[in-house]
């Protein structure tokens, strides 16, 4: 057990334990606020195994962007102070097929990578990963733009009744 | 360092999302379940990518990239789906969701 197994795993407690608890309140806020511990744990987890740019562009855009966004919406739709007894449907066939999934790829993951150790390779710091997108994967990159464009262009319509429409 | 414990952190947190999607009724907390499996992928590549050593360095911490921005689009658009199904029904239960045409 060197040290960074050690941040490893309870930075994983930690992620674990909050994202159950995501899944389990009662509380529409609370939801929001442990997944921003589960995701900043999780931006934990990429800064021990190196990846300091996708860690921070972790905290940007999920810690930042997404989990204020879900906030909004839980704001705008309905915003009760309490808990609320309604949001959950009968757990028996979630816990199957969540639980199994979950212990399955465990138990096939712990089966394969049981006894391997790996040294820590370079940090993956801006410059690198910069360097990787630009010489190998440029064309990803710009479909990806043209997607953001796209999923903007289709937030605006579908959130918009007066466009779009005929009526 | 043991990459099992980052790539079994990992398949818990898929397997909870798994339950929260199938389990939550409420649509916002089903977007917040989907979060929970992206990051799961999320941190199966960058794990990847520190463990096997491929020939182009780095490429999971790219496509971990890659996802990041995919589910920023996917939850712009899923936020805005919802509210407008919030204007139009008054409700963000997805049990509630008409599945047949509704002329209206």
């Amino acid at each position: 057990m060197t040290a960074a197994d050690v941040l490893l795993l309870g930075l994983g407690a930690v992620a674990v334990g909050a994202a159950l608890l995501v899944v389990t309140t009662k509380h529409l806020v609370r939801a929001g606020l442990y997944l921003v511990v589960c995701l900043g744990a999780i931006a934990g987890l990429y800064l021990v195994l190196t990846a300091e740019l996708v860690a921070w562009v972790q905290v940007l855009i999920y810690v930042g962007a997404v989990v204020v966004l879900l906030l909004f919406a839980v704001m705008l739709t309905r915003a009760p102070i309490g808990a609320s007894d309604d949001l959950d449907r009968p757990g028996w066939p979630a816990l199957l097929v969540g639980g199994g999934a979950g212990l399955g790829l465990s138990a096939l993951l712990i089966d394969a990578f049981r006894w391997t150790t790996v040294d820590l390779p370079e940090a993956g710091t801006a410059e690198r990963l910069g360097s990787a997108i630009f010489g190998s994967w440029v064309l990803p990159f710009e479909v990806l733009s043209v997607l953001l464009l796209a999923a903007l262009v289709g937030a605006i319509v579908v959130s918009r009744p007066d466009i779009g429409s005929d009526r | 360092m043991r990459p099992v414990i980052p790539y079994v952190t990992a398949a818990l947190l898929f397997g909870i999302g798994v339950y929260g999607v199938l389990r939550r009724r409420n649509a916002i907390l089903l977007l917040m379940s989907v979060e929970l499996m992206l990051n799961a992928v999320n941190l199966i590549l960058v794990t990847a990518d520190t463990t096997v050593r491929a020939a182009l360095p780095h490429t999971g911490q790219v496509f971990a990239l890659f996802v990041i921005v995919i589910a920023a689009a996917e939850v712009g658009v899923g936020l805005a789906i919802v509210l407008q199904l919030y204007r139009l029904r008054a409700t963000v239960s997805v049990d509630e969701v008409p599945l047949e045409r509704v002329d209206a």
